[in-house]
């Protein structure tokens, strides 16, 4: 076969290897690999670079200068990291993205995972409550977050009106710091909820239903089944899941856009949000810069989790 | 797990999906009926399209409607080109730096354009490009998550296919075209629902390079239409709110295992 081949075929690698042609032309062979190779990488090279890698340098060297008036940049080293440690919003935002993390995620993965198990099994009517739940995965956020405000809007609201048939008063559900971020985590938990839930049914698919008949042969309990041998084996999942959730719970800001504005009093602000505040409102793009620095610097360490300690492990299980 | 499920499960698993169903069935009631019953619910209360009616009068929604459907179609014809070529690049040819090459672009899943607003805008600006739809599409024509499925599905093409198309005097590019591009077909489905999902609903982004009707995606025009100053009509606004997401949605309903397939092929990857 190798004979046969057309010489300046631009050939797959591995057949190259296989076959006993002169160093010379496997040589040229490589090259021209390389070559191909390239030309058809340079398109989506020229944009990552341009608009990923290009920005995330640019980040960094903009965080340590200062843009004059005049439009000259000044070097300021880590002044403005400086400012940025004194800065109460940063504090407050990063506290939040904290806080917004940890209210949402457990509970959509609790949420998800006990949807997936439902739908897995063969109930009544699988095929709406699967439709029902996955359903506001596919909405845009801002529609998402413009139905919310209805219900938390004060007095006239729904959640008020309900309130009312129990002759309580109106409460300003996104207006007072206490309650804010509660009402938008429980909103992004409806939101995300059905999206985890996939996951999960797509595991479970694909686990044996023998473990199951040979569990509840043994007389284990349907609760013992799942938390000694569903629950594990749905581990990688649940990490997997877990990791996407923490990386959307940073870029999860357009509904502040319009229920609260970070507001009030910086009760509900995220990370990411106040990066677009301090950049397309206050027009400081230096400052800007140096928060978000802070968020890469974040993103990385979930990367570095996910590459470098969950992968590995997920897959030897 | 898969046996007989008690009752009560049963109860709590319609109940749990008719709350997820309410906001929605909410957003549906209140633009579908005048704003005088936006709270009570009563049987009698008359149906109408009003609502509707005002506020594609009162916003250029027919515009948005445009822009929308421009931008998902650039970025996914974009997205679809750039990512087949370096995904066939990256599974079928061995060259050096490769390694490299693919762990920067994978970099792209974890720290995405979405985060990088205030470098790309300048970008966008040092182009001269605000305010455009291709402004909006640019940071996302490169997609690693599309590379990276399709290398994934590339890889898994049999080498007899290619050899036989070699056979024929195919080169790369033919042997790409007619081998690789038909095999990877779901995948392209799987990818192709993700991203225009994912930028139909997009908001922050073009929320900051547009500033114009001619520009502006439906979301941002959602947005400005609903902001409060506008003093617009609670009914008018969720009209407006289930104008913009009835597209995705009725695609949705009707091709409900596809999404849901894709939505999962593209996340386990």
């Amino acid at each position: 076969m190798a004979a046969l081949r057309h010489p300046a075929a631009p050939g797959m690698s591995d057949l190259a290897a296989s076959s006993p042609i002169p160093e010379r032309r496997a040589r040229s062979q490589a090259w021209w690999n390389a070559v191909n190779a390239w030309l058809l990488l340079l398109p989506a090279a020229v944009l990552l670079i341009t608009f990923t890698h290009y920005p995330i340098l640019a980040t960094i060297r903009h965080s340590l200068f200062i843009t004059k008036r005049n439009g000259t940049e000044v070097f300021v080293g880590l002044d403005s990291y400086q400012a940025m440690a004194a800065d109460p919003i940063f504090w407050k935002a990063l506290v939040n993205n904290f806080w917004f993390a940890l209210g949402t995620i457990p509970a959509s993965i609790v949420l998800a995972l006990v949807m997936a198990i439902w739908v897995n099994r063969n109930m009544r009517g699988r095929g709406f409550l699967r439709l029902a739940y996955f359903t506001p995965t596919v909405l845009p956020m801002i529609a998402v977050a413009n139905i919310w405000l209805f219900f938390y809007t004060p007095d006239y609201g729904l959640l008020d009106q309900l309130r009312g048939l129990f002759g309580l008063a109106g409460w300003n559900w996104l207006g007072e710091p206490s309650t804010v971020m509660g009402c938008l985590i429980v909103m992004v938990i409806w939101k995300e909820a059905g999206f985890f839930m996939i996951f999960y049914l797509a595991a479970l698919q694909q686990l044996s239903p023998d473990l199951d008949e040979a569990a509840s042969i043994e007389g284990a309990s349907r609760w013992y089944t799942f938390r000694r041998i569903t629950f594990p084996l749905l581990m990688p999942t649940t990490l997997f899941v877990a990791i996407n959730a923490v990386i959307n719970s940073f870029k999860l800001v357009d509904h502040l856009v319009i229920m609260t504005k970070g507001g009030p009093n910086n009760a509900s602000t995220l990370l990411l949000y106040y990066i677009y505040e301090v950049a397309f409102t206050f027009q400081d793009s230096s400052y800007a810069a140096t928060l978000t620095v802070v968020l890469l610097v974040l993103l990385s360490a979930v990367a570095l989790i996910k590459f470098g300690y969950l992968d590995r492990r997920i897959h030897y299980q | 797990m898969r046996g007989r499920t008690h009752p009560v499960e049963a109860v709590a698993a319609w109940l749990l999906a008719l709350i997820w169903l309410a906001p929605l069935a909410y957003a549906f009631w209140s633009a579908l009926h005048p704003a005088a019953y936006a709270t009570s619910f009563s049987l009698s209360a008359p149906w109408t399209l009003e609502n509707f009616a005002r506020a594609w009068k009162q916003a250029p929604f027919a515009r948005y409607y445009l822009n929308t459907i421009m931008l998902v179609t650039l970025v996914l014809v974009g997205q679809l080109i750039l990512s087949t070529l370096a995904a066939y690049a990256f599974a079928r040819f061995k060259f050096r730096g490769s390694g490299i090459a693919f762990a920067l672009v994978l970099l792209q899943l974890m720290i995405m354009p979405d985060v990088l607003i205030v470098e790309n805008y300048r970008a966008i600006a040092k182009l001269g490009l605000l305010d455009t739809i291709p402004a909006i599409a640019l940071p996302y024509l490169a997609s690693a998550f599309g590379i990276f499925l399709l290398r994934q599905t590339f890889k898994s093409v049999p080498q007899e296919l290619v050899e036989a198309a070699r056979v024929e005097g195919a080169g790369p590019l033919g042997i790409l075209w007619r081998v690789y591009v038909p095999l990877a077909r779901p995948t392209y489905v799987a990818f192709g629902l993700v991203s225009v999902s994912y930028h139909w609903n997009n908001f922050l982004w073009p929320l900051i390079v547009t500033n114009s009707v001619e520009a502006r995606p439906l979301t941002v025009g959602l947005a400005v239409f609903g902001a409060p100053e506008t003093g617009v009509d609670w009914s008018v606004i969720t009209a407006a709110t289930v104008m913009t997401m009835a597209p995705l949605l009725v695609a949705f309903l009707l091709f409900q295992r596809q999404f849901v397939q894709s939505f999962m092929r593209a996340g386990i990857r």
